[in-house]
């Protein structure tokens, strides 16, 4: 037996639909007959989506200036009350991915598996691949009870490819008084600003962490990441301590980075922050400390002091 | 004003403990301590009573066999009092039923203004429980909050974004979810130390908040772990000391993967 219909929260940012929306949408047609997908904003996701394999965007109104979590959570859960969800439901790790999902759970009085890099038919269900231990360790979770599946996803679990299809058809979601779970509104977006490649798109990552001793010395990260034309990244602990905006963080808590190379630079290596960069394909590590967890999963690691080494570096690659 | 603080008691992050090839659940031994992640909800909720020139801090916490360690550190830093649920039925809890729990000891301790949890537990890091509870209470909700500020019954958040952060304004009461590293949590002092050891500390089992032993715990728990997987190794690498031409080795290993 294989699952009927998923359906997936798709988001969009400045009106383009997301990279994670896409790869969501992308596993979830390997594993239904068919896809469909939940949005606020369908009109600027029904071809991206449809193009990945979405056959249908349900609409969710009235989140204008108003956070997401309470309007997609509620209308979900009516649709699947009047015995027109899905099986399962894909949502994205992200802030207003994990807003629907702690709501939508309560609403259906089901389970979340959360964290999730996989999702798998285990006997005719779908279960969950999490990593635990830093990702050392897998463990596969299934549901126990007959409600519709609800997976929290990790960004960059799978590649996003295109089914060849046509643009989604759209649909509309009614949405049932929230009350005063409704009541929280936006009043203002602020936007740090960015030059470079962002984190999430970039093929090479430079990060820098407490080794660089202090707030000026990030100055070197962001060199040698103009030098590469990769994005510059950090650790929490400098994220923390006010040097660089959280938007920079690599990890759990900040943002899962694939890159073609990760370049760390007195980082040491928490299993936190190794969640957020070990899919790297290649990663370079600077540490004095030969110790240090993050030469576990360098395929280069230069024991040594990052104030010696980073200077070189950027000036052997400026006279390349 | 009232703030309600959920606060995680878990085992010391340096010691992670293992799972239990039985029952697949992690396995913890030693002291349970305060979750670093909530002690910044406390912090704020202390600086919060204090800007309003009223109130008081309450702590929430679900823990095995009456831990209370974390607790009283809270408790030191200026928390007025706590309520503690531990019980044997809820061993094997999902977020789900950790939330139920929670949420109806939040109700135990009367109408509260404001609840405060962290984004994630620092060992289960399931990030659900704040945005569960909330619905469980019926309230609105403010996740990822960079500052709050309250002024008469509206709050005032900044709400981490992907690209920045979003201001937004929720009427109270509301839960509220706190990003770690936005404020310095204060150091117990020995006076608040020694004051906490005789705080008040309301310590409840399920049923005196109203529940079934079957309805939690395992019992309750809505998924399963079906395998353990030793996940896949990256080889190792190369790994050089600094002899003062480290560099040399970057800029040769980046040609070779042809990215300069
Ligand atoms: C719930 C939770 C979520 C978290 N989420 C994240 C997350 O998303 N991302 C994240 O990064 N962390 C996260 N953390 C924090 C994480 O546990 C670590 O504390 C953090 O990653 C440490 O940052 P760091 O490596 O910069 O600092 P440290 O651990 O202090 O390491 C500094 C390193 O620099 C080296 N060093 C010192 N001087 C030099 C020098 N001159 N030259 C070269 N090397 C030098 C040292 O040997 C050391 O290895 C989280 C923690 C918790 C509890
Ligand atoms: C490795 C691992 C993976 C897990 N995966 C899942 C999963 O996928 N789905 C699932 O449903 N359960 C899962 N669990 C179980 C889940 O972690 C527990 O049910 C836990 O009690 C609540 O979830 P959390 O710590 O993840 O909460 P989070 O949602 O991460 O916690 C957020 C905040 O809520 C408050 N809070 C949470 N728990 C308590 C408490 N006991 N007392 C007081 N305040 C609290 C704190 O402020 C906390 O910082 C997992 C557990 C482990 C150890």
């Amino acid at each position: 037996m294989s699952v009927g219909s998923i359906w997936v929260f798709v988001e969009a940012s400045d009106g383009t639909i997301t990279n994670t929306s896409l790869e969501l949408l992308t596993k979830a047609r390997d594993l239904a007959d068919t896809v469909e997908a939940v949005s606020v904003s369908a009109s600027d996701v029904a071809a991206a989506a449809g193009a990945h394999g979405a056959t249908t965007v349900h609409q969710v109104d009235g989140t204008d200036g108003k956070l997401v979590g309470p309007a997609v959570a509620s209308a979900i859960a009516d649709a699947v009350a009047a015995g027109g969800g899905p099986d399962a439901i894909l949502i994205a790790t992200s802030y207003d991915g994990r807003d629907v999902a702690g709501r939508l759970s309560v609403k259906l009085d089901a389970s979340v598996i959360t964290n999730v890099v996989d999702v798998v038919e285990v006997d005719g269900a779908l279960a969950g691949i999490v990593p635990i231990f830093g990702g050392s360790t897998n463990v596969t979770t299934k549901f126990t009870n007959d409600k519709p599946d609800i997976f929290l996803i990790r960004p960059k679990s799978f590649a996003a490819e295109e089914s060849g299809g046509g643009p989604a058809a759209v649909a509309s979601l009614a949405v049932p008084d929230l009350g005063a779970t409704g009541s929280a509104v936006v009043t203002n977006r602020f936007v740090e600003e960015q030059t470079g490649p962002s984190l999430d798109d970039a093929d090479i990552v430079v990060s820098g962490g407490r080794g660089l001793g202090e707030s000026a010395n990030y100055d070197l990260v962001e060199q040698l990441a103009k030098q590469l034309g990769a994005a510059p990244g950090a650790s929490r602990a400098i994220v923390d301590a006010g040097w660089v905006p959280y938007s920079y963080q690599v990890g759990q808590t900040g943002k899962v980075v694939k890159p073609n190379v990760y370049i760390a630079a007195g980082i040491s290596g928490a299993t936190q922050h190794l969640v957020g960069m070990k899919g790297s394909k290649t990663i370079i590590a600077i540490n004095k400390d030969p110790e240090a967890p993050i030469f576990s999963v360098a395929d280069l690691g230069i024991v040594g002091d990052v104030h010696k080494v980073l200077p070189k570096l950027i000036e052997a690659l400026q006279n390349r | 004003m009232n703030v309600v603080v959920c606060v995680k008691q878990i085992p010391d992050p340096a010691d992670p403990g293992a799972l239990d090839p039985e029952t697949k659940t992690l396995v913890r031994t030693g002291k349970l301590i305060l979750d670093e992640a909530d002690s910044y909800g406390v912090e704020m909720a202390l600086q919060l009573v204090d800007a309003a020139g009223g109130g008081e801090v309450t702590l929430v916490s679900m823990a095995p066999n009456e831990e209370q360690g974390g607790l009283r550190t809270a408790l030191a830093m200026g928390a007025a009092k706590a309520v503690l649920v531990s019980d044997d039925a809820l061993k094997g809890s999902d977020a789900l039923t950790t939330a139920k729990v929670l949420a109806k000891a939040i109700a135990r301790t009367g109408e509260p203004d404001l609840v405060l949890t962290a984004t994630e537990s620092s060992d289960g890091y399931t990030g659900t429980v704040p945005e569960q509870i909330a619905e469980l209470l019926s309230l609105p909700s403010v996740t990822f909050a960079k500052s709050i500020a309250v002024e008469g019954s509206t709050a005032n958040v900044q709400r981490q974004t992907e690209a920045g952060y979003d201001d937004v304004q929720v009427p109270l009461p509301a839960v509220v979810s706190v990003t770690a590293g936005v404020v310095e949590p204060r150091y117990p002092s020995f006076k608040g130390i020694m004051a906490a050891k005789s705080k008040p500390l309301d310590a409840v089992t399920v049923a005196d908040l109203g529940f079934d032993s079957a309805q939690v715990g395992w019992n309750g728990a809505g998924q399963e772990i079906i395998e353990v997987s030793e996940a896949e190794a990256r080889e190792a690498g190369t790994i050089v000391e600094d002899d003062g031409e480290g560099f040399q080795k970057v800029v040769d290993y980046l040609a070779e993967l042809k990215v300069i």
